[in-house]
């Protein structure tokens, strides 16, 4: 019985290798899910048991299965085990397994410093190999830190393999622990310049990843780059450096001189598409950081142009696509050498490839000009009609948006054909883009007075129309809301208001999603006003019955802002009919209208962020004491932020508030003048004369930028006077924004191309300098000054090797510091506990020793090589040394014992110092600090 | 910095997944299955490279991929890599494996994915392009592959022992008496 057991464990231990699992799984496709679950109970048994062996298929079972989506993190032990056997075969398993499944925040990690340690160490180079390709991709920064210097020390190593290794897993250790750059950095730069071309590679990999995060940090190696970049022949590594150079160039036009000339060489000589595609990249670069001054500089540029023609017409796709890439570059700064590779282009638009013709259309954006535009967009209308994807479709639109609405329309000189092609998108089905085109639409109206009697007439026309009713859900339906917007504030434009205001009150409408009928109910009160401001007095009770009938099916919507806005809507029409009907008040049809009169102005987009904080004013301080319900104030923000949100997408969470009555909006608007009036920081209401108005001056200089973001958000209905200044700046500033490129047809429109208005006393500073870059980007970090000489203090972390770099001076102090230190080790085990829990065999290398530890042992002679300094520093070997435990003790590691046989030089327990701070010998240290980092030797 | 590899066949199934940055075992399937769709979609005979996923990296970065038969090999990376330079790369990569494995074909990768792997490290390191010459590459392997052997040879003799032991923890446990094998554990001390 039992022996059948033992058989039965044997077979299953024999049978189940990863081919058997990786078969099984084959064999069971029908139920794979269950099988694997079962495997992953036989894994679970299997690493349960104390053989290594066992233990090192089924982890490698598991790494199998967890390419296939099954969590491994559970057996993060295992792995660990495995990872510290002595036998090469079953710690590449480990390591394998560990650089799948462990990350950065696996708890686990803090167990297997010691163990990569001594890997690092080891005799064996492919240890170390293993053990760095896996560190790779799970350092943290704890692990960073602690074994810094043990990676410094493999750059130094005499085997090639590791130095290589050793330089690439530096960028990890420096993304983790930025604090190693600056000691590490002077013999990273020794490897630029390692005999073996590997390491050389490496090297230079490391410092381009650096340097593209942090270029002015390396602009001092640009010479060593320059002399690798003329004498090497390896194009793995010219490819890294001329882009490296790429990044550098911005920053030191100097540099770009100096390399034009061999980049024009290599371009001319070299046969490989790739090196020389790098080429006409960094060429390209030089040529923007220097956009004068340069004798043969068109000439270089024609012939970055003229290879990339050859490039795009060449029948290989790829080298099609980086062609167009690489143009589009150029196209930046150079559009007219480009545009004359228009047919080029546009022959590329009819390209199969997806990714060929999204770039073209990329390169199209710099090719129009008056001229052309019409005819381009023309072409993209086309393919947007014969383009089947709806991803390329969508870019097809927000391409010819992007195109026609650059520099604030430069290009346009005809606005009522873009309002037709804005009307003609309106027809894509099944797009994303429904909010950009309307809030074009929305633009153009408010921007282009000459042409806003045509685009209300248009927009009447979509509101009549239904066919954008007839598919509620999809996002063209968000023109509605342009068109709906644009019907009620230019009402007094309208052919035919009653039409319109019919048409507005559709029943359909309903169907459209709420933050659109909100618009329509707001702006049917524009036009009903508009409507009994030009009528006789007999007609407005029937119109105002139209409105009482239609517009309860607002009242009745399930959305908040809907039915609020609605519902003040029908009282205020109730109100007018009562009053006109028994002719109490004729007034009441001058105070509707004057609810609604006045014009809105493009705001600047930072406008509201650049209102000033008057003096003595401070936010937060209360202006009454906090327990009062609704004050004046909260309902005045209400209100605005109502009026401010243009596109509120979802109001179902809006709490419900109190609505102020019609008379109560009269009133608190009307308080609101008041205060404004006395208020220096507000514009001054209508009495005021006009020139009184501080306005802040444009500076043309500054490139006109497209408010692109919710402009309408930000107009305010108080601001009238402002409106009034907007039409004088108007005046004086047409067309001064664009360039001259001979489109002189007759017909000049007035374009409201300004930036937008501004605060009273506010700057526009222009883009914001903002650190672009992610706050999680481990790059900002690495920003560091690294031709400053190092500092005492910026020593790495070291196992304590301190007598070395005292280099025999205090020879005395020796045997009292290693008392002091021996007193400074903690007597508890801080990692006994977790090491228990792991199951031992007698088989396992890993043997844990409970409480003993040795301090210091002779240090067995170091065969690393030193470090070699440009200055020609004596090498320095001391290989007889104590170590000599000192200082603050970070966590101690338990050590490890060796198998028999393998002896490497970690055999010494581990004390971490992060600084030295004994005092007694800070003067001598001083001198030697900078090469003591250098020469760490263990 | 190459932040993903991915192998997987005409099906979506993969066969190889390197990720140098830490995504959960779900989003994993979820970028594989992502990139399957935008690379399975595009004929042979359009450009190798693909503006990104939506799941891993952005605009930054670019899918470079190569159809050998039946497997798709995708290299995600960033701005720093040439695009070029590593459609070479997949090129040595998939002669390194045709190397090793003579004539490589997708059953050498289902059932070696660990070779594969070790292959792959000799290439790539942390995302960053280790080595690209091909002689060097493979004899790299080949030590390494010598040094399994050698340590295989010796652990013949030992295998009957560890059967021995592997046994008998599991044999206490049927005989329901816990206690045993913690003593047992103690006693190897």
């Amino acid at each position: 019985m039992a022996l059948k057991k033992v058989r039965g464990n044997l077979e299953r231990m024999f049978d189940k290798n990863l081919t058997d699992l990786v078969r099984g799984i084959r064999n069971n496709k029908d139920n794979e899910a269950k099988y694997i679950a079962q495997c992953i109970e036989e894994i679970k048994q299997e690493l349960r048991q104390d053989n290594l062996a066992v233990k090192a298929t089924a982890v490698a079972k598991l790494t199998y299965l967890q390419m296939l989506g099954y969590d491994m993190s559970w057996a993060g032990f295992n792995v660990i085990e495995v990872m510290s056997s002595s036998k090469f075969t079953y710690k590449r398993i480990g390591y394998l397994a560990s650089s799948q499944s462990f990350h950065a925040d696996t708890e686990l990690l803090m167990l297997t410093t010691n163990m990569v340690r001594k890997d690092l160490n080891s005799q064996n180079q492919y240890d170390a190999g293993v053990a760095l390709s896996a560190l790779s991709c799970f350092i943290s920064a704890d692990l960073a830190r602690d074994l810094a210097n043990d990676i410094m020390t493999l750059l130094t190593s005499t085997k090639p393999y590791l130095r290589k290794k050793a330089v690439l897993m530096m960028y990890k250790v420096f993304l983790k622990f930025p604090e190693a750059l600056r000691p590490a950095f002077p013999r990273l730069k020794e490897k630029l310049e390692d005999p073996d071309s590997g390491v050389q590679s490496a090297a230079v990999n490391v410092v381009c990843e650096l340097a593209r995060k942090n270029p002015k940090n390396y602009l001092s190696l640009a010479p060593v780059f320059f002399k690798l970049m003329t004498t090497s022949s390896n194009n793995w590594m010219l490819i890294k450096i001329i882009k490296l150079f790429g990044a550098l160039t911005p920053l030191e036009p100097r540099l770009g001189k100096k390399l034009i000339e061999p980049l024009t060489n290599l371009i001319h000589s070299t046969s490989a598409m790739s090196l020389l595609y790098e080429c006409i990249n960094t060429v390209i670069a030089v040529l923007i950081s220097i956009s004068s001054g340069m004798p043969n500089h068109s000439a270089s540029i024609q012939l970055c142009v003229q290879k990339l023609r050859i490039l795009i017409e060449d029948s290989d796709q790829n080298l099609k696509y980086l062609g167009l890439l690489a143009m589009s570059k150029i196209l930046k700064t150079h559009p007219k050498s480009v545009q004359s590779h228009k047919d080029l282009v546009m022959q590329c638009l009819d390209d199969k490839d997806e990714s060929i013709r999204l770039r073209a259309l990329d390169l199209l954006y710099g090719m129009v000009s008056k001229k052309t535009l019409m005819e381009i967009v023309k072409k993209l209308m086309v393919h947007m009609d014969k383009a089947e994807g709806t991803t390329y479709r969508d870019e097809l639109l927000s391409k010819i948006i992007d195109i026609c609405s650059q520099n604030n329309y430069q290009y346009i000189t005809n606005f009522e054909w873009y309002v037709s092609v804005l009307v003609e998108l309106t027809r894509m089905e099944g797009t994303q883009h429904g909010r950009l085109v309307a809030e074009q639409m929305v633009d153009v109206a408010v921007r282009v007075v000459a042409v806003r009697v045509f685009t209300v007439r248009q927009m009447a026309l979509l509101l009549d129309n239904t066919h954008l009713l007839a598919q509620p859900t999809a996002k063209m339906a968000d023109v509605l809301y342009a068109a709906a917007w644009i019907c009620g504030e230019f009402a007094h434009e309208l052919p035919d208001k009653q039409v319109t205001l019919e048409s507005m009150l559709n029943s359909r409408i309903t169907g459209l999603p709420p933050h659109i009928q909100a618009v329509y109910v707001h702006n049917i009160l524009k036009v009903f006003s508009k409507i009994i401001e030009s009528t006789d007095e007999d007609q407005i009770p029937k119109i105002c019955q139209l409105l009482i009938d239609k517009l309860p099916q607002f009242v009745c919507s399930g959305d908040l802002e809907v039915q609020e806005r609605a519902s003040s809507a029908l009282q205020l029409v109730k109100l007018v009919q009562k009053q006109v009907t028994s002719r109490e008040s004729s007034s009441i049809v001058e105070i509707v209208v004057s609810l609604f009169s006045g014009e809105m102005n493009p705001v600047a987009p930072k406008a509201q962020r650049k209102v000033q904080v008057p003096d003595g004013l401070d936010l937060d301080s209360w202006i009454n004491e906090p327990p009062s319900s609704s004050s004046e104030e909260e309902i005045e923000e209400e209100i605005r932020t109502k009026v401010n949100d243009m596109f509120i997408t979802n109001n179902t969470e809006r709490k419900p508030s109190h609505e102020p009555t019609d008379e109560e909006l009269v009133k608190l608007r009307e308080a609101r003048r008041q205060e404004q009036a006395l208020n220096p920081h507000y514009l001054k209401s209508v009495s005021n004369p006009v020139t009184e108005v501080p306005i802040t001056p444009i500076d043309l200089s500054v490139p006109l930028i497209i408010p692109e973001q919710k402009k309408e958000e930000m107009k305010k209905r108080k601001d009238k006077v402002a409106s009034k200044m907007g039409k004088g700046k108007k005046k004086k500033k047409k067309h001064k924004g664009e360039n001259d490129d001979g489109a002189g047809d007759g017909t000049e429109i007035y374009v409201n191309r300004d930036k937008g208005e501004m605060p009273d006393g506010a700057q526009d500073s222009g883009d914001e300098p903002s650190d672009m870059r992610d706050v999680d980007d481990p790059h900002r970090a690495l920003d560091i000054n690294l031709d400053e000489p190092l500092r005492e203090e910026e020593r790495l972390p070291v196992l304590e090797h301190r007598s070395s770099e005292k280099a025999g001076k205090s020879r005395s102090n020796k045997s009292k510091e290693k008392k002091k230190s021996l007193m400074t080790v903690p007597t508890t085990d801080f990692w006994q506990g977790d090491y228990q829990e792991m199951p031992t065999t007698k088989n396992e290398e890993v043997t844990v020793k409970k409480k003993k530890r040795k301090t210091s042992t002779e240090k067995s002679g170091s065969n690393s090589k030193h470090s070699t300094k440009p200055e020609g520093k004596k090498k320095r070997r001391d290989s007889e040394r104590d170590n000599s435990v000192v200082g603050e003790l970070v966590p101690i590691k338990e050590g490890y014992e060796e198998a028999v046989g393998i002896s490497t030089p970690s055999k010494e327990s581990q004390v971490i110092t992060s600084t030295i701070s004994t005092t007694a010998h800070q003067p001598s240290l001083t001198n030697l600090a900078k090469n003591k980092v250098l020469n760490i030797v263990s | 910095m190459i932040k993903a590899i991915l192998v997987f066949n005409n099906h979506g199934k993969p066969r190889l997944t390197k990720f140098y940055q830490y995504f959960t075992e779900d989003m994993q399937q979820q970028i594989i299955k992502e990139t399957f769709q935008l690379v399975s979609k595009r004929d042979d005979n359009v450009c190798n490279f693909l503006e990104g996923g939506s799941l891993i990296g952005g605009s930054d970065y670019k899918l470079i991929y190569r159809h050998y038969a039946t497997l798709y090999f995708v290299f995600c990376v960033d701005s720093s890599e040439s695009e070029l330079g590593i459609l070479d790369l997949i090129q040595v990569f998939v002669e390194t494996l045709d190397k090793c494995f003579e004539n490589v074909c997708e059953l050498d990768l289902i059932f070696h994915v660990d070779k594969v792997h070790y292959i792959l490290n000799e290439l790539v390191m942390g995302g960053m392009v280790l080595e690209t010459n091909m002689t060097e590459i493979l004899s790299r392997i080949e030590e390494q592959n010598k040094l399994e052997k050698q340590e295989s040879g010796l652990a013949a003799a030992r295998a009957v022992s560890a059967v021995k032991n592997m046994n008998l923890p599991q044999q206490f446990k049927e005989m329901k008496l816990p206690d045993l094998p913690q003593a047992i554990k103690d006693l190897k001390f």
